[in-house]
């Protein structure tokens, strides 16, 4: 099997299962259910980094993505288990649901038009493919990107602290 | 610098498949995100349905990097590829950040009201 068609069987694979896994999410009326079909999302398109050449990245979307982040959606879904509200027997013909398929299909058709369609056909050209490994990150992110690093840190422990506030305030 | 894990999938993907089969796929990921949004009412839901949109940008950022570029210098092309990387991986981070802080105001209403029904939070209308 030529490497063309290889790339190109999985990238339609791989896409289709990350859309049925948005679908999911969507769709799906148990919350439990609805987060596993987003982990099966997200673990698609660690894989689809991979394609692209994004070792690094595809390996952190793993880890933080389908584990850190999913667990901690679990346990809220977990400790809020019969207390979420009850979805209406008809999602498809409530009027938000009309409502949210036009807003996006408009927002398809801006974006398609001004954005995609002039991306439509492939080219070729040399890329240097070592731009997704590690040592190429952390070397950005120790001399280009420092400041954007640094300033992740801060959010990340005001993001901690901010939680932890929220959870050990008394009502 | 040399690349750790040459997978065979990982060659010329530009060739192969256009940019706009990406982009494609990425729209259709948030306009499913936005969807959710507007129609769910179970708040834990919702921030999914963000946390979706938000993955779908990223997956553009990354499509966009990896691939070659008439715009940019052929000696540039690696820090622009770079460029795209760091934005991913701050846009995970403040992922990381408003799930958590997002979900301990789910969990902070929850202990109010027992009720995380979001048309029944309309206290701050207008």
């Amino acid at each position: 099997m030529s490497s063309t068609l290889l790339n190109q069987v999985a990238f339609y694979l791989l896409s289709a299962i990350a859309i049925l896994g948005a679908l999911g999410v969507v769709f799906l009326k148990s919350p439990v259910r609805a987060a596993l079909a987003l982990v099966a999302n997200f673990f698609t398109l660690g894989l689809i980094y991979f394609m692209l050449g994004n070792q690094m990245i595809g390996i952190s979307q793993i880890m933080v993505y389908a584990g850190a982040i999913m667990v901690l959606f679990l346990f809220v879904i977990m400790i809020l288990k019969d207390q979420t509200p009850e979805e209406d027997k008809s999602l498809f013909q409530d009027r938000r649901f009309i409502f949210g398929l036009l807003s996006a299909i408009v927002i398809c058709g801006l974006i398609w038009a001004l954005v995609i369609n002039p991306t439509m056909q492939s080219f070729g050209g040399e890329m240097d493919r070592s731009y997704g490994s590690p040592q190429a990150i952390g070397r950005s992110f120790f001399t280009t990107y420092v400041w954007p690093f640094e300033i992740i840190s801060i959010l990340l422990l005001v993001g901690i602290v901010g939680s932890i506030m929220l959870a050990k305030r008394k009502f | 610098m040399n690349t750790f894990l040459n997978l065979p999938l990982a060659g010329a993907v530009y060739e192969d498949i256009p940019l706009g089969h990406f982009l494609t796929l990425s729209l259709a990921m948030f306009a499913l995100g936005s969807i959710g949004v507007l129609i769910r009412k179970n708040p834990v839901i919702v921030f999914m349905c963000i946390e979706l949109m938000l993955n779908a940008v990223n997956l553009s950022f990354l499509a966009f990097a990896a691939y070659p570029n008439s715009h940019v210098q052929a000696n540039n092309a690696f820090e622009s590829a770079m460029a795209g990387q760091a934005m991913v991986i701050v846009v995970m981070a403040i992922a990381a950040a408003e799930v958590a802080v997002g979900l301990g105001i789910i969990m902070a209403i929850f202990r109010y009201r027992n009720n995380v029904d979001v048309d029944d939070m309309n206290t701050m209308r207008g």
